[in-house]
């Protein structure tokens, strides 16, 4: 039996008009915007099925754009995302694209920063506005932002996480999953820890100091 | 604590001696950690997107369209403005609601989801109109809102709360069911009246379809949150004088999962049945996404 809570039924606080099309979009791009973590200058968005035939018709476009620009599901401004994106001089295009046995309502978004450092990360938005991330570049990752999320790149060397986990439990972070993904053996891996309490800038601090960590993102839980 | 069934509700509600909002918090402060107090404050924000949702697709001076539908919210109210109301003010007002916040909806305004975007128009627009007719508190909204809550959690349980699961009937029809429980409650009735308005408002409306042209929630979902609204509040009407469901409530939940476990894909959402594979329906499709 699925459960629900309150505001579950009585929310979530959106901007219309689709929770999937519309709401779960704005959370792909918010959070590749996170991953990425510098100032994007160019984005382009691959769009795979039905996001690729629906995605002027359902706002689609203006959702993720608000999105990587840092809006959230619920933030007014997502209807001017062009104007606004223009007015920041934020190059963006939008790419019909096939990204193979994938949900039909995919996008792979490629984010350029100033500097020419290049992140792509692919996720769905699987319904009710609920998402799931499936890519950071190369690598295969499986979370869905309804937890305070911690994404760590890192190489892959023994005592890494055990040094993350002991600066959380050191601040009395609970952690409510930890999942490991990487290519091969010793050379980049992602660790995603979903967690029941925010954190401060002095533990993400910390974290970032754990030896061999190569960068961390940090998500806070979204209310859709 | 993991009330389950209307029954288990009921029961609950007894042996405590008290209302189904009440449950709804007591539910909820297991469910997520909040307190009382986070609980009430935060559904106070809920209800005020709520009411700003309303006003807006009224106001003379906004212009919020959608690719088919807009304005119909505020034709409405210079109608009953302006002429004896057939359905009388309070029933023709509600609807002008209702109207608008899914316009607000379809023109990337902020709403709130209650169950769904597509049925966030029924909820709002009874319960700001019986807020209006017996000169309710934001209090008894919020309240109002807890126990609607708690059908919604009954009902997403054993059926379903989505178009693509089970047709409209799901959508539109629990947004009535609950609503309509929350006004029997909001003016005194018992538990046991707020559960045969919802039994009333899903039987009133079991088996309607989810057809939505151009896979929008435009048309004809405008029009099907009024219809959602009058059936809340006739369902309400009647569960006050003290008719009851002939059929209880977990029975009526389950006869609409089953009926919407029966509904052919074509009219679960997909936009390729009902009013979305009309000729018209067809071609605005074409005219709004040429790709699709
Ligand atoms: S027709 Fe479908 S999309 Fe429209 S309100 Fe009903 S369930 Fe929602």
């Amino acid at each position: 039996m699925e459960q629900f809570g309150v505001f579950d039924i009585i929310g979530p606080i959106m901007i219309g008009p689709s929770s999937s099309h519309t709401a779960g979009a704005v959370k792909i791009g918010y959070i590749a915007m996170r991953i990425h973590g510098k100032s994007i200058k160019k984005v382009q968005f691959y769009l795979h099925g039905s996001f690729a035939k629906t995605y002027v018709g359902h706002g689609t476009d203006r959702a993720l754009l608000s999105g990587v620009m840092g809006f959230l599901p619920d933030d007014e401004r997502i209807k001017d995302a062009y104007s606004i994106g223009d007015s920041i001089g934020l190059e963006y295009e939008f790419i019909e694209a096939d990204l193979g046995e994938v949900h039909p309502n995919t996008v792979k978004i490629q984010l350029t920063s100033k500097e020419g450092k290049i992140t792509e990360v692919m996720g769905a938005s699987i319904g009710g506005g609920k998402i799931k991330i499936l890519k950071i570049n190369d690598i295969d990752v499986a979370f869905d932002g309804e937890y305070t999320t911690l994404i760590v790149k890192h190489y892959d060397r023994p005592g890494v996480i055990a040094g993350i986990t002991a600066v959380l439990a050191e601040h009395t972070i609970n952690i409510a999953f930890m999942k490991l993904f990487r290519q091969a053996k010793g050379e980049f891996a992602r660790l995603i820890v979903e967690m029941d309490d925010s954190i401060t800038r002095q533990v993400l601090k910390e974290i970032k100091a754990v030896k061999y960590i190569k960068e961390v993102a940090y998500i806070e839980k979204m209310a859709l | 604590m993991n009330i389950k069934s209307g029954i288990e509700l009921l029961s609950y509600c007894e042996e405590k001696k008290v209302p189904i909002y009440h449950a709804a918090i007591d539910y909820e402060k297991q469910n997520s950690g909040m307190s009382e107090k986070e609980i009430l404050d935060k559904m106070m924000i809920s209800w005020n997107v709520m009411k700003v949702s309303i006003a807006k697709g009224l106001d003379k001076k906004q212009n919020i369209k959608g690719k088919m539908i807009g304005g119909e919210a505020k034709k409405l109210k210079e109608y009953y403005d302006s002429h004896v109301s057939v359905c009388g003010l309070t029933m023709s007002k509600a609807i002008s609601y209702a109207l608008s916040v899914i316009e607000v909806n379809a023109s990337m305004g902020r709403i709130v989801a209650c169950p769904t975007a597509g049925s966030s128009g029924v909820l709002p627009a009874v319960l700001l109109s019986t807020k209006e007719t017996f000169n309710l508190l934001d209090k008894d909204i919020i309240h109002g809102l807890l126990t609607s809550s708690m059908v919604g959690i009954i009902i997403g349980k054993n059926a379903s709360l989505s178009g693509a699961q089970g047709g409209c009937q799901a959508e539109v029809g629990s947004a009535s069911a609950m609503a309509a429980a929350a006004v029997v409650e909001m003016l005194g009735g018992s538990c046991e009246q707020a559960l045969h308005a919802a039994s009333m408002c899903l039987k009133n409306i079991m088996g309607l379809v989810c057809d939505p042209v151009a896979g929008l929630v435009e048309v004809p979902c405008a029009k099907r949150n009024t219809i959602g609204t009058a059936n809340a509040m006739i369902s309400a009407e009647m569960a006050l004088a003290g008719i009851v469901s002939i059929i209880p409530f977990d029975e009526v939940v389950y006869a609409m999962d089953r009926v919407g476990r029966m509904m052919p894909v074509c009219l679960r959402e997909t936009a390729e049945g009902g009013v979305a594979a009309t000729p018209t329906g067809q071609r605005l499709k074409e005219e709004i996404m040429p790709k699709a």
